[in-house]
């Protein structure tokens, strides 16, 4: 019996790794394919990311020569924490293997250590572009990260629990309509999307998470696109399990929903990205403090709920 | 006195004795120069040329309000002369330039620097405006940019996210057209003409033809100017769009910015349609018209103008639909309407800042003397309001071609210009889709260019940039410099 356990853990495990590692690449690509659609154009190939990333890792590596070897920790250390966070996040029918309680916690601790590390990294090239998209990463995170944090202490508050498995289980009510409001606004900040910033802007001046990456060339880079994608994945997932009730369903149609979902997050994400301007930087701190008070009001109704 | 015995008079377009411009000594010269420019007079070109061995300046100065342009010049000097930037700024770069191509100091100018050639021997191109501070930081972008645009190097000093200062530093595709016009027209004069600022080539060339034109004592044929005119307009109806879609891929906003794309070369198609070339290299030709459009290819012409215009229109009406671009542009960049009369601002970034500036309507030459456009003046000069003049011109040349399509004259034969006549003065004004172009043609005793001085709108101004800059969010800096989009090669000659 131990070893038949011990076998499923890590048939789970690796089940997990493939969805992260593997499938988190196709999400721009469908973000880009809406985007293409709507402007009338054919777009790049669905795959396309995978392609850069092949490519990437092939390629060399070009070092600013004030970077120390914490440069390519830190990057590497940022993936590494995506990649863990991600782990944590139950999968429809594949529960999380390291479920426990406080995993939500670790979770949100685990984004700011790669925000960190990001950050840590894009001020090793001494570069004023990256300082300069590195202050802005900063300053946003500190409104984008108490939005996730109320977030999930709303989902605490309704599930009694720290334990995402039992905390990503959608309750029916104005609360969560708050909430994936609140969260959706925090997705587009988190994985660097338009109205906070635009992930296909070639101007320097006003980017913030490409910025940051200016200087980052082959696997490094590939690291950092790797990365973003896997955050956009865990957020779509994360909001996907707050509204479907996939705990419920047999496990084949609870993968399909979930992948509908997530689908259906990344077509939202292209039509916003096509239909809207980005804004000025100093409308973001707005637009942030909204997401926050969604889910602040969510915590509220989540409580007011609680209480009765 | 009257100042204005002090020059001699002459109307767009026209030619004048190099006998007949008075010659003052260099005092009395600055001094009626900076009279002149305390009436309201506009710095239209400012240059020296050499006489012997020693220098001479020439100023050309517009009086927009009496359709009227005067020409002074000094008697030839070496050395220094008084500087007259501190008081107008509107000359800090015709100095700066006269400084660099021969030698004379202007006494007093604050910000020495060079144009466009690395040399040391003014103020070190090296050394920027800076600004001390704890919290302050500079930032350098360029001169090789991301995407395909051409080179130039931005030097910001900020307080966090916001700019004090923005310095511009430009030459890096100087050329030399000015020295290889020099014993011209040659059989390369043209192309080289043509290939000052590639967006604009129909504006240039119709500046050179106009200027060869005045100094041959030739007048072009109705045809040829007709023709320019659609050519004119078109090349400003192409680059309008594309600007506006350029505008709205910097705030990304991508129904317009991919239509607009697509449209822009639409325009251009229509001017290849004409003359075979998309810009419309061979379209124009001093004296004749190199092309000959049939009613076919008139009413071809006239029928996909039409649909592409409905496009155009359509795709920027998008943009203005859209409350997030419009919230992006508006109070963004702006030069007050005082500041853009003293950097002496031209053209479209001149009216979107108030200033009714529009060689079309002071100075109109050729077909504009017979057809008018209407002017688009928008009083706010921010980024909004340098999109919203684009959107009124591109209306108003719209309508403008639709009606010219319909009115075509007769053509005439006529003949290219062999000789031009010796010791004259020709000056020819266009306004390109960017703003004011000045081509100054002098003869000498042979009848060959002795001193061919181009000043591209964006001469003028890339200032207005840079003030735009002052107390705005770095991030703005791209919308800002799109809104201008301004010429490098067109300023770097």
């Amino acid at each position: 019996m131990q070893i038949l356990h011990f076998l499923s853990l890590v048939f789970e495990l690796l089940i997990s790794l493939v969805v992260w590692l593997l499938l988190a690449p196709l999400l721009p690509g469908i973000v880009n394919k809406v985007k293409a659609w709507v402007a009338g154009r054919k777009g790049p190939r669905l795959f396309q990311l995978y392609y850069d990333l092949a490519k990437l890792w092939k390629r060399g590596v070009v070092l600013s020569d004030l970077a120390s070897p914490g440069f390519i920790a830190a990057t590497a250390v940022s993936w590494i924490a995506v990649l863990a966070a991600a782990l944590l996040i139950p999968l429809g029918p594949v529960n999380s293997l390291m479920s426990f309680s406080g995993d939500a916690l670790l979770l949100l601790y685990l984004l700011a250590l790669s925000r960190f590390c990001t950050s840590w990294a894009a001020l090793e090239t001494g570069s004023a572009f990256e300082g300069m998209g590195t202050a802005r990463e900063v300053s946003f995170a500190i409104l984008t990260e108490t939005a996730l944090i109320t977030a999930v202490l709303t989902l605490a508050l309704k599930s009694s629990s720290l334990t995402l498995s039992l905390m990503l289980t959608p309750t029916p009510g104005a609360g969560t309509l708050l909430l994936i409001s609140g969260l959706f606004a925090a997705l587009l900040a988190e994985s660097c999307r338009v109205p906070v910033d635009d992930p296909n802007t070639h101007l320097e001046l006003t980017m913030i998470h490409e910025a940051m990456i200016l200087d980052h060339s082959g696997p490094l880079l590939a690291a950092s696109l790797h990365g973003a994608a896997m955050k956009l994945l865990l957020f779509s997932v994360l909001l996907v399990k707050i509204v479907l009730p996939l705990d419920e369903l047999s496990g084949i149609e609870s993968t399909l929903y979930l992948i509908a979902g997530i689908v259906l997050v990344c077509i939202a994400v292209g039509l916003v990205e096509s239909f809207l301007a980005r804004y000025a930087f100093k409308k973001v701190p707005l637009f942030l403090t909204t997401a926050f008070l969604f889910c602040f009001f969510a915590l509220l109704t989540a409580w007011k709920g609680f209480a009765q | 006195m009257n100042v204005l015995n002090s020059f001699a008079l002459l109307a767009n377009g026209e030619a004048l004795d190099w006998n007949q411009i008075p010659e003052y000594s260099l005092s009395d010269f600055i001094r009626n120069v900076s009279e002149e420019l305390e009436l309201g007079a506009r710095m239209v070109s400012f240059f020296a040329l050499p006489e012997g061995s020693e220098k001479r300046l020439v100023a050309v100065l517009a009086l927009d309000s009496s359709s009227v342009l005067c020409v002074s010049r000094s008697q030839p000097f070496s050395g220094s002369f008084p500087s007259l930037t501190p008081k107008y700024p509107e000359a800090h770069l015709f100095e700066r330039e006269i400084y660099e191509q021969y030698g004379l100091l202007p006494l007093g100018h604050p910000w020495l620097k060079p144009v466009r050639k690395n040399l040391n021997v003014i103020q070190d191109p090296k050394n920027f405006f800076s600004v001390e501070g704890s919290e302050i930081h500079e930032v350098s972008v360029g001169p090789v940019h991301a995407g395909v645009i051409e080179p130039g190097h931005f030097r910001f000093q900020c307080d966090g996210e916001e700019v004090l200062h923005l310095e511009i530093a430009l030459g890096y595709q100087h050329r030399g057209i000015e020295e290889a016009l020099l014993g011209g027209p040659h059989r390369l004069s043209i192309h080289q003409i043509e290939t000052i600022a590639g967006d604009t080539t129909v504006g240039h060339s119709t500046a050179y033809a106009q200027a060869l034109e005045a100094l041959a004592g030739v007048q072009a044929p109705l045809y040829a100017l007709w023709v320019r005119a659609i050519a004119l307009e078109l090349e400003r109806l192409a680059n309008h769009t594309g600007d506006l879609g350029a505008l709205a891929n910097d705030v990304a906003f991508i129904p317009t910015s991919s239509a607009c794309g697509k449209i822009r070369g639409d325009f251009l198609n229509l001017t290849a349609l004409l003359c075979g070339n998309r810009f419309g290299r061979g379209m124009v030709r001093p004296g004749f018209s190199p092309i000959d459009c049939e009613p076919k290819r008139l009413a071809l012409l006239s029928e996909r103008f039409e649909q592409t215009l409905r496009d155009a229109l359509q795709a920027v009406g998008w943009l203005w639909d859209s409350a997030s671009s419009r919230a992006r542009f508006e109070q963004v960049g702006a030069v007050d309407t005082p500041l853009a009369a003293k950097i002496g601002l031209v053209g479209l970034a001149a009216r979107s800042c108030g200033l009714v500036r529009d060689v079309r309507f002071d100075h109109p030459t050729g077909w504009y003397r017979f057809a008018q456009v209407p002017l688009a003046v928008w009083p706010d000069g921010d980024v909004f309001s340098r999109a919203k003049v684009r959107w009124l011109e591109m209306q108003h040349s719209g309508e403008f071609l639709k009606e010219q399509f319909n009115s075509q004259p007769e053509v005439e034969s006529a003949e290219k210009i062999t000789s031009l006549a010796p010791d004259k003065l020709s000056v020819s004004l266009i306004e390109g889709w960017r703003g004011e172009i000045c081509h100054v043609a002098l003869t000498d005793s042979e009848g060959r260019f002795r001193r061919y001085k181009i000043t591209d709108p964006s001469f003028h101004n890339w200032m207005g940039l840079a003030l735009a800059l002052r107390n705005q969010a770095i991030s703005d800096f791209p919308i800002c410099n799109k809104s201008f989009n301004l010429s490098y090669c067109g300023f770097d000659l």
